[in-house]
Order: structure tokens, then sequence, then C-alpha cells
């Protein structure tokens, strides 16, 4: 089943095009990959479907329904999210109230102001439920400005996640991490993603995370699709092989 | 007609000064991402100073003629002023929240207000003596002081070099590049601190400048600083902020209206400005021109 | 070393009422161990307190700084001297019946039109605002008395059950108006305690930190800032209000941007990244203006020098100060 589809979508910075008439298609319920050289055009295009940017022509159909014009809000309600790649947090917040913000926003709670945010029961369960499958419990009451790089990262996702989105868009969620902690985070973000059945769209760069990881892999180069398949059709790839240069294809 | 051709030549008057000091304000944001609150102080400063060297001149028989370089010395120590105040109060700033860089000038603005009025009191400090140095010129029957037109003059002068010395000259692709990217020109061995400080020192030189210049005409007195800050955002927000060619449009723009707005409603000529502002504000955020 | 920057925990209310009855307990206890005039003295440092909180609502909560917010306060002060001036009735509850609406419908306009502003023309709009109405107090002086102002004379407190008149009614007044303030101080502080706790709390904190995530959280930022504004302006009004029958007089000078900087000043005296900052801010500063005008003519130089010397040193204020040495001394090997 699609979930989103976009068509012939485009977006010009002066000369470069980042966005060269794509259509782009993602399937309900699988853990995509978007790979490709710096400038490809991957964050960009996820930009143009998260609403941070508005694309130049084209459209983008989410459930079927156009959503090209929607507002950031209104997307956020249809059901799409996404986590930053360099880290976006509350940094004077909790780590607890960080997630249980996304939770009162998605509830339509924010502007409550004649209770305290720490007697609504339901946020309380639903926050640290979301915060033991990411494996923040303990930080709870930590400030989101003083966590370690990884957990910074785990806690964006977190919030992200928190929205109970249907598409969830994952701006390279390992960069900057330490390699150990790489396997972390992405174990843990696709477990909960996979049991929350939850879409995931992922731009990453280390291919060992994208191959070990993903349903499919869909690779850019200059504003356009350059593969598109299983982790095993992109391995036999010969294109593919030529510009990622170095890339490990031994399974 | 000859009452027109004066309400037009006091819009440039005042447009000119309004140039100066809006000019400076911008200078400073587009280089260093900074409003300087008391930048009106600063110009006030530049009035007094300027209207007690000119009293002192006077005092000791100095020709007229000699008395008009006074007003570049009372915009020099303007600037040197602004030379002082950057490297001690402004740079611990710049990589803290924002909040701290306004709080800081807003400091800076309630110690030159009071420091004026302790240096000079309370009572308007004038130098209309000065206009008497150039002749009075007739406009259809109508008297005008040539003096105000040495003021557009100036005004005129100043966008010119301006203009000039940030998209003609070394130093000026230097301003350019700072304001673009101030990590990059580090990097590329830009003395970001000199620019900056140069940068600091030339609006206020500007500001300085605006009061130098118009004190012959009208006195100075306590809380011009304010007022003129204040009328100088409507000039920017108007014009943009951090656009040479905003200013001298922004400034433009206020002192035609205010000029018609005194004639028809007087009591609320700082009003139709704030509306006029507001307009420009719901349909172009960021002004005519304006890079913020 | 990052890792124990702890959040503060909203203890239960009842443990934060036990931390705060002694306070309150002085508080009481005031007229009766000092002299009137400290008491008077007193109702001015609660009435810039309740100006100081609302104030910090937008900067401290919502991270606007607004240079303009003597314009509430004086509203709710020329509003009052307007009741009496034109309709008579001398009750300081159809003072703040009348009052506190007309101060909320003003914020709300205005903060309309400067929410819609990044920090910085945010903050010099507030200031061109506040001018505006200055400069209207002065020129319209045929209904607000110009720069000599407006009298206000005592009002009678608890719908009529309270009035004053007569040479010992002054000192009566003193008395029972500070009971009347503090009663007004402490619904204030626990209104504000409990919005700033609220998921609307909350949420204005994140736009404050982060406002592009906040956005991508799906909230409307320029309404919250908006709703931010229209409660901070109406505090800050109501403190308008309460000060005129005791000052007995409102000029124009309220209005101006001076009086704005003490706003300001007090909120970071105090601290504006805390709640009880502004709090501690407002009275304290009340005793030093009164001390420093006491002293000198350019009480506005030292403000001004002390303002850059607190930014530079103590940007935390005093509550900020306090809290740090309280937790370095915890950490201290007994």
């Amino acid at each position: 089943m699609i979930l989103l589809k976009t068509v012939n979508l485009r977006k010009q910075f002066g000369d470069t095009k980042a966005c060269d008439g794509l259509d782009f298609i993602v399937h309900k319920g699988e853990f995509l990959s978007l790979v490709g050289s710096n400038g490809a055009g991957k964050t960009t295009l996820v930009n143009l479907i998260s609403a941070h940017l508005q694309p130049d022509s084209g459209q983008i159909l989410f459930e079927d329904r156009d959503i090209t014009s929607a507002t950031v809000a209104d997307r956020i309600k249809a059901g799409i999210a996404r986590s930053f790649q360099i880290v976006n947090l509350f940094d004077g917040l909790s780590v607890f109230d960080n997630v249980a913000l996304s939770i009162f926003s998605r509830e339509g709670k924010t502007v409550k102001m004649a209770a305290l945010a720490e007697h609504d029961h339901e946020v309380r369960a639903e926050t640290l439920e979301v915060l033991g499958e990411f494996g923040l419990s303990d930080k709870a009451e930590v400030l989101a400005g003083g966590l370690a790089q990884g957990e910074r990262k785990l806690l964006d996702v977190a919030v992200a996640y928190a929205l109970r989105p249907r598409l969830l868009f994952l701006d390279e969620p390992t960069s900057g991490v330490s390699t150990r902690d790489k396997a972390q985070i992405m174990d843990t973000v696709s477990s909960v993603v996979r049991g929350g059945q939850v879409t995931a769209v992922v731009i990453e760069h280390d291919m060992d995370v994208v191959f070990r990881y993903s349903d499919r892999i869909v690779m850019m180069h200059e504003g356009a699709f350059l593969a598109d398949g299983t982790p095993d059709e992109i391995r036999a790839n010969k294109d593919v092989a030529s510009i990622l240069l170095g890339a490990p294809l031994a399974s | 007609m000859a009452i027109l051709t004066i309400q037009i030549l006091n819009s440039l008057l005042y447009a000119s000064v309004l140039f100066l000091i809006a000019a400076g304000l911008s200078l400073i944001f587009g280089v260093m991402r900074i409003v300087n609150l008391a930048h009106g102080s600063l110009y006030a400063v530049g009035a007094y100073v300027t209207a007690w060297l000119i009293g002192r001149g006077i005092a000791f028989g100095v020709p007229l003629g000699w008395l008009f370089l006074l007003i570049p010395i009372g915009a020099l120590s303007v600037a040197l002023i602004g030379v002082v105040i950057e490297p001690l109060l402004l740079r611990p700033f710049y990589r803290r929240a924002e909040e701290y860089q306004l709080l800081v000038t807003f400091g800076l603005l309630q110690i030159l207000e009071d420091l004026i009025r302790f240096i000079w009191g309370g009572t308007p400090l004038s130098a209309d003596t000065m206009m008497d140095a150039l002749p009075i010129l007739h406009v259809g029957g109508l008297f005008y002081p040539a003096y105000n037109l040495v003021v557009i003059g100036v005004g005129l002068v100043a966008a010119v070099v301006l203009w000039a010395v940030i998209y003609h000259t070394r130093f000026g692709v230097m301003l350019r590049a700072t304001s673009q990217d101030r990590r990059m020109a580090s990097a590329l061995g830009l003395n970001v601190g000199l620019v900056y400080v140069l940068a600091f020192g030339i609006g206020c030189f500007m500001a300085g400048l605006g009061g130098a210049i118009v004190v012959p005409t009208q006195a100075a007195v306590l809380g011009m600083g304010v007022d003129a800050l204040v009328v100088a955002f409507v000039v920017v927000v108007i014009g943009g902020l951090g656009s040479l060619k905003g200013a001298l449009i922004g400034a433009l723009v206020v002192a035609f209206v205010r000029t018609a707005g005194i004639q028809f409603f007087p009591e609320l000529e700082l009003a139709v400005l704030y509306l006029i502002a507001a307009l420009v504000l719901l349909v172009r955020p960021t002004g005519l021109f304006g890079t913020a | 070393m990052k890792a124990d920057l702890k959040a503060p925990r909203t203890r239960s209310v009842l443990k934060l009422a036990a931390a705060a009855a002694p306070i309150l307990l002085v508080l009481i206890l005031v007229p009766g161990l000092v002299p009137i005039y400290q008491v008077q003295l007193l109702t001015y440092g609660l009435i810039a307190a309740i100006a100081a909180l609302g104030f910090n609502l937008l900067l401290g909560y919502t991270g606007l700084l607004s240079f303009g917010h003597s314009a509430y306060f004086g509203l709710g002060a020329y509003a009052v001297a307007f009741v009496v001036q034109y309709l008579g009735p001398h009750s300081m509850e159809v003072y703040l019946l009348i009052g506190i609406p007309v101060v909320a419908i003003v914020s709300a306009l205005l903060g309309y039109i400067c929410v819609r502003h990044t920090q910085i023309f945010f903050g010099i709009l507030t200031l061109a605002l506040s001018q505006v109405l200055y400069s209207l107090a002065l020129k319209f002086y045929w209904e607000t008395g110009g720069s000599d102002g407006l009298r206000v004379p005592r009002p009678d407190l608890l719908f009529g059950l309270l009035s004053f008149s007569g040479p010992r009614g002054f000192l009566q007044f003193l008395t029972l108006y500070y009971y009347y303030v503090l009663t007004a101080f402490v619904l204030c502080v626990v209104i504000m305690w409990v919005i700033v706790h609220s998921p609307f709390g909350k949420t204005l904190q994140a736009i404050r930190d982060n406002e592009v995530r906040a956005r991508f959280l799906g909230i409307r930022i320029r309404r919250f800032r908006w709703i931010a504004f229209l409660i901070s302006g109406t505090f800050t009004g109501i403190a308008g209000i309460l000060w005129v029958p005791l000052n007995g007089l409102t000029t124009p000078d309220i209005l101006y941007w001076t009086f704005s900087g003490e706003i300001v000043f007090s909120a970071l005296l105090g601290g504006f990244r805390n709640f009880t900052g502004p709090i501690v801010g407002g009275i304290v500063f009340t005793y030093l203006k009164t001390y420093a005008v006491a002293t000198t003519e350019y009480w506005q130089l030292l403000l001004g020098v002390v303002l850059v010397i607190l930014v530079l040193v103590l940007p935390t204020g005093i509550v900020g100060a306090l809290a740090k040495l309280a937790q370095s001394l915890k950490r201290r090997p007994a």
C-alpha cells in the first residue's frame, strides 16, 4: 500500500537542481534508507515533504490526499513527523518534558493553563512508556541540554516518535555519534519504529547501518534517483558501486 | 508654491538627518547583527558635544566659518566613544543569547541619557548662531536659511561616500564578507575584531554626525536620543534593517509622511508614523530591502 | 559533569505551600512589627513584584524581551484615574473590574502587533508603542491632565465595607491596603505559578528554547506568544491598578521608557530564569530605588551602570546566584 507519493517534485536553488522532477514512493510499513553523497538532494526532499521548504513545482500526496500546500501543523496532524540532522531539542526543559510536549501537542492540550502539566496522568503514562522504549527512563529529570550526544540523538527521535506519526523521517540519526553508539541507537530506533508499525524514511551515510537495517534503499545523485531496491539488489547494482567508491559490498 | 517648496526642503532636511542615524544603525546591524539601543543616545551626544563646542568657540571669538570644523569633530567624538564601547561592552556578548546584547545596550542608553543630563543639565543647548554663518535665501517671498541646504547636502554626500566605500573599496569588501559569514571571513584571514570595531565606529560616527549637523537648526534637548531611536526604528522597519538603500528610502518616506502628518494631524504625528510602519510590517516583515 | 544538570522538579503542591508558608506568615505579621512607612514601602515592593512577575512570563518563559511594559502599568493606572474622573465611584473593586478588562484588551491589541516579529524588532516595537502612549498622555492634557497627571483619592475597599476618612483614616488605609495588596499578590503568584507549570507554560518554554522544533511539533508559535503577551500585560496592568490608589496620583512618567527599564531591571536583578527571581527583584529594587533616589539625582545613571554590571557578572540574578551557591554547598563533602 502506498503511503506517500511525490509527483514530479522540483526544487532548485540558483543553478543547483536539488530535486529534479522526483517521483518518490514510500510503502506502508517499510523501513527505507535514503542515501547519496552530500548535496544529492536527500535533505531537500525531506524538507519538502515535512513543509520545511516549499517546492517550485510538483505534488505531494499522502494517503492519496494532496498535501502540497498544507502547513507544517497540518502535515503533523495528517501523520508526518521528522527528526533533525543537527539535534533540535528544548534544551531548557527536562527529557521528560521534551517528550511530554509532543504528546500534549498531539492531543491538542497545549493551551491548557489551568492545570499542572504533571497532573495529566494519561500524558505522564505515555511519556514514561516512550522514554522506556528509547532507554531514556533514568534520564527523565535531566535537562535536555545536559545529555550526551548519543542520548540527544535518541531523544530527538523520541520527540518525533511521540507524535505517533504514520510516516517518520529521520535525518541522519547516527551522525556525530561514536561507532559503538550507532548500533545501539539504530537497534533502538529500528525496533521501536517497527514495533509501533511506523513507516520510516532514514537519511543515512553510514552504509553498514543502511544495509543492516533497511527493507529498501533509495539512492539519490544530483537531484535524481539513481537506484531503488532491496539491500541485495543495491549490492548487485554496478552504478551504485561506482558512485559509492569504497562502500562495503561484501555481505 | 513657495510654501510647498519649503515643506519639501524641510522634509529633505529631516530625511537627511534620519538617513545618517538609520544608516549607522543598519550598518552596525548588517555587519555585526547587533541593534544598539543606545544608538539614538549617541546621536544626542553628537548634538550636545557639537553645540557645546560651538558655544565655546563663539565665546572665544572664533569666526563663524571656522566653527564648521567643529561639526566633524563632534561626530568623531561619538565615533571614539563607539570604538571604546565595542570591545569593552559588546564583544563579551556576541556568543551569548540575544537578550543580553539588548540588555547591555539598554543599560548603555540609560547611562548616556543621564550622563548628558549630568554634564549639560536640563536646559536645551542651542547652536543657532551657526546658521548666521550662511545667508538667508529667498524662496518666492519667504525666507529660508541656506544652512538647511548644507544639511541636505551632507546627507547626500554621506550616502554617496558610504555607498562608494561599501561597494568599491577593499575595506567595503571586508565589511560585506564579514557580514555574510563571520566565521568564513575569519578563516580567510580577515581580522574580524578589527572589522567589527571599525564598522561600529563608522556607525557611531554617522549617528554623531546626524546630531552634529542638526543641532544648529534645533537645540539639543533631553530625551532627543530616545525619540530619535524610536523614529529611526520606523525608518529601518520601512526600509529594511541592514540595507543602505533601505535607510535612504525609509528616511525619505518617514520624513515626507511626518511633514504631511504635522500639517493635518499634529497631535497624532507619532501615531501616524507607527501606522505606516505597522502596515509595512504586515505586508513585508523584513521591510522593503531588508536582510534581517 | 553535564549529567548533574537536574531539571527542577515540580515538587508536590503541598511541599511548596509548606516552603512558602513561613514567608507568608512574616508578610502577614509585618504591619505589627515595623513602622507604617516601612509597611507602605513594602506595599510598593509587592506591587513591583507583581509587575515584574507579569513581565517575566514574556522574558523568562517565552524568550521575548519587552522594553515597553510601562505601557500596561500606566494603562492600569490611568484607567483607574479615568474611572474616578468620569464615572465617579471610589471603590477599589470597581477599579479592578473595569481596569483589568481595559488592560487585557489593549495588551491583546498591542501584543497582536508585536508578536509577529523577531527578538530585535519586538523589543524596539514594544518600546515605540509605549512611547506613543506616553506622548498621547502628554498631549491630550484636557483628558489626561498632561504632565500634571490625574489625582486618585483613597478608594473604599471590599465593596464599600471599609472606607477611610479623617485624620486617622490615612494610617488605617495604609495598613488595610497593605493586606489588600498582599492578598492580590498571593493570588497573582499562585495563578502565575500554575500557568507556568501547565502544558501551556511548558509550550511557551519550548518555543523559547527552539522555535523551529516547536513548529515541527505542530505548535502555533504566534498564537502562544500572543496569549503570553496578553497575560503578561494584564498582570503588569493589575500592578498599575493597585499602585495608583496608594500613590494618589498618576502622571505620564509611568508610561515613559525609563519606567520600562525599571521593570526590566527588577527581573534581571532577581534573575529571570526562575520563578521567584522577579518577585525578589521587584521587592529588592523598590528598596534600592528608594535609597538611590535619596542619595543622588542621577540615579538613572547608577541604574544603567548596575544593569551593565549585572549582565556582565551576574546574569542569573540574585536568586540564580543563591541557587548556584546552594548547589555548590550541597556538593561539598561534609
